[in-house]
């Protein structure tokens, strides 16, 4: 009973200074509509209209018709005419064109060429993966149908089926990892660093002298963040049907019963943070070495496949890995939580695993 | 628990941090219902020998009971009886004055009728009740502190630390803070306070001297004036300053304090005849010079215990 009274004590408390804490307040809003929006909006990997120059040495009709139908691919926009490849690797160099499109003067001998040379040359800046990716789609260009009039249509080996996100859309791949890296990122932070600010005010000097326990004083500081993880799900969740147009092909709850899960255990990794650092300042590192390899190894960025084995490993203990999974699973797949409750039960390790550590580590001396 | 039994008792009490012994073998025992005062220089051990009393710090070697619980082992179950200021004013400074006074009443499990009644007597013997709904982080060092004092005696502990109350106050508000907490005395609190004031240690019933981790005096502050050990020599002259740095150089001699025109000055015990001692030191200044035996004060004690590196604590 004396144990319930001080659980309720410290949560409203918790409550009441987050209440008058505007910055957290405004960072609690604030993290999700500038992730979803920067994510959402700007980002996209379905690349389009890279820079391009020419240099177009041949005076043909069919060397135009090929510069035409380059731009009109919409993956390149012309926006330099220059003399000589060389000129085109300095405009390459200097990053002011990803693509250089080269036509030697003996454009339209090559094409007939017996030997299959290669016609013309295409300069890609290979620094960028996702651009060399999007500048091969040219080589794949069927431009030259117009000449070789009776080329002998191929059959294609495959026919390929997009299931889940037929039009290929970016915010679709991403808005449902980026619940996890948002909540991720608050969650660990918000908690890790209410705690070492107690510490640091002075505030848990006095709390451990009264008869409060440790796991009251961390239960009671952590119960209000998972209502705040929950605010900014649906936020996010929100956003992303209404403006984002993501599809809920599962059911509602389980997207939510996995939320709660995910939110768990990114509150006691706070704790076992906040154990670990003595200012607000390391808080924050830790954090962030916490959160960085999450949103690298989860597949939230990089697809898990192409990972070696050890970062696979290390993925599979990050909580954001199974999220990632289990809100692309619900949300794009339309799956059940029956179906991924290897997920679930991974969550429910990692939470149950960090509590106890935090516990364990928990000191109410000053030793 | 016995009431006959002292509040406080550590045997062979130390505690090492690093290289640094903090407390060093340190025998206390502290009765019912006084006002213990530690007075110490910073570093002295004070805040540690506290820390240990209340459970927060594991000690190295040595026994404590405290209210009749051994520590750390009984830590727990102590806490209940205790209050504890702490030296930096720990209430939440975004809660208001009452906020935290209910937070705490919470925290110590009083039931709401008391805890209602508690906070409102407490509100009232503070002069807090104007401020009742101000936010703790827009008090002032009085205010703060006797916001302290209320939330630490909220669950009427038996026993009370405080680590030097009274740092950041005016001395108007700490005249008041003591007379609030002889009036705890007097309800039945035992109470021990660290200073390093001495006009705060004069008020204490009993006062330890610790220095660099040891104690090296306890008593009333008249006792240990008494037990003084050392000769304490009052000199009036035109040229204190000429006096005063020929003294310094003299063997025997514990410390010299100017006060305006005239020199204090504490001498050893082992010297028999400290006038004369001065005389000869002084010898052609001495002509000028009006020098007498006076009454030691608590400061004096204090110099005398603190500067002897083999000094023997009086009892």
């Amino acid at each position: 009973m004396n144990s319930l009274i001080r659980l309720l004590a410290i949560m409203h408390k918790e409550v009441r200074q987050l209440r008058r804490d505007r910055l957290t307040l405004g960072m609690i809003v604030g993290i999700p509509l500038l992730q979803i929006t920067l994510f959402g909006f700007a980002i996209n990997t379905d690349v389009r209209y890279l820079t391009a120059g020419v240099a177009n040495q041949s005076a043909s009709q069919l060397a135009r018709w090929l510069v035409a139908d380059a731009e009109a691919s919409q993956v390149i926009r012309i926006v330099r005419q220059v003399d000589t490849p060389e000129q085109l690797e300095n405009l390459i160099r200097r990053g002011d064109i990803a693509v250089g499109l080269f036509i030697p003067e003996d454009f339209t001998r090559r094409l007939q060429d017996p030997e299959h040379r290669p016609a013309a040359q295409l300069l890609i800046d290979g620094s960028d993966p996702l651009i060399l990716a999007a500048a091969r789609q040219l080589s794949a260009m069927e431009t030259l149908h117009r000449i070789e009039a009776p080329r002998k249509l191929q059959t294609p080996t495959f026919a390929i089926r997009p299931y889940f996100n037929p039009e290929r859309r970016s915010a679709l791949y991403i808005v449902p990892g980026l619940m996890g890296v948002i909540l991720t990122m608050t969650m660990v932070l918000f908690t890790a660093v209410s705690i070492v600010r107690e510490r640091e005010r002075g505030n848990l000097e006095l709390l451990i002298n009264t008869p409060v326990r440790k796991a009251e004083l961390m239960v009671g500081k952590i119960t209000p963040y998972i209502l705040i993880g929950l605010v900014q799900i649906s936020l996010i969740l929100g956003l992303g049907v209404f403006v984002f147009h993501i599809p809920v092909n599962g059911r509602l709850e389980d997207v939510y019963l996995a939320a709660l899960c995910f939110i768990g255990a990114n509150l006691t990794m706070g704790l076992v943070i906040s154990t670990l650092a003595k200012n607000q300042f390391q808080a924050m590192q830790t954090t962030f070495f916490f959160f960085l390899p999450s949103i690298l190894l989860s597949g939230f960025m990089f697809p898990f496949d192409g990972m070696p084995t050890a970062a696979r490993w290390i993925a599979e203990g990050l909580p954001l890995t199974h999220f990632v999974r289990l809100m692309r699973g619900i949300l794009l797949r339309g799956a059940g939580i029956g179906e991924l409750a290897s997920e679930i039960m991974a969550l429910g390790l990692f939470s149950v695993v960090m509590l106890s550590l935090a516990v364990r580590r928990f000191r109410k001396t000053l030793d | 628990m016995n009431d006959t039994e002292p509040a406080i008792r550590t045997r062979q009490l130390t505690r090492h941090f690093g290289e640094v012994t903090a407390v060093d073998d340190l025998n206390l025992e502290v009765p019912r219902q006084i006002i213990q005062g530690f007075l110490g220089p910073n570093g002295s051990g004070k805040s540690t020998t506290i820390r240990m009393l209340c459970g927060l710090l594991h000690p190295d070697a040595g026994d404590v009971v405290v209210l009749g619980q051994h520590l750390p082992e009984r830590a727990e179950a102590l806490k209940q009886h205790i209050g504890y200021m702490t030296q930096r004013f720990s209430l939440y400074e975004d809660l208001t004055c009452l906020e935290n006074l209910r937070f705490m009443a919470d925290i110590y499990s009083l039931p709401r009728p008391k805890a209602r009644r508690r906070i409102d007597e407490l509100l009232t013997r503070h002069d807090l009740h104007e401020l009742a709904h101000r936010y703790a982080a827009t008090l002032s060092g009085g205010q703060k502190q006797r916001l302290s004092l209320a939330a630490a005696t909220l669950h009427e502990p038996e026993l009370l630390f405080l680590d030097e109350p009274t740092s950041a106050v005016d001395p108007q508000s700490r005249r008041d803070f003591w007379e609030t907490l002889f009036e705890l005395c007097e309800q039945g609190t035992t109470l021990l306070v660290s200073t390093h004031y001495m006009d705060e240690a004069e008020r204490c019933h009993r006062l330890a001297i610790l220095d660099r981790g040891r104690l090296v005096a306890n008593g009333s502050p008249r006792q240990l004036e008494r037990g003084i050990t050392a000769h304490v020599i009052r000199i009036e002259c035109e040229v204190p300053h000429a006096v005063r740095s020929r003294l310094q150089q003299q063997a025997g001699i514990l410390s010299v304090t100017q006060l305006g025109l005239g020199l204090r000055v504490l001498i050893e015990q082992r010297i028999d005849n400290p006038l004369a001692h001065i005389e000869n030191g002084l010898s052609d200044l001495a002509g000028s010079c009006q020098i007498e035996h006076t009454h030691p004060n608590l400061e004096d004690v204090f110099v005398a215990t603190t500067r002897l590196k083999d000094g023997n604590p009086s009892p």
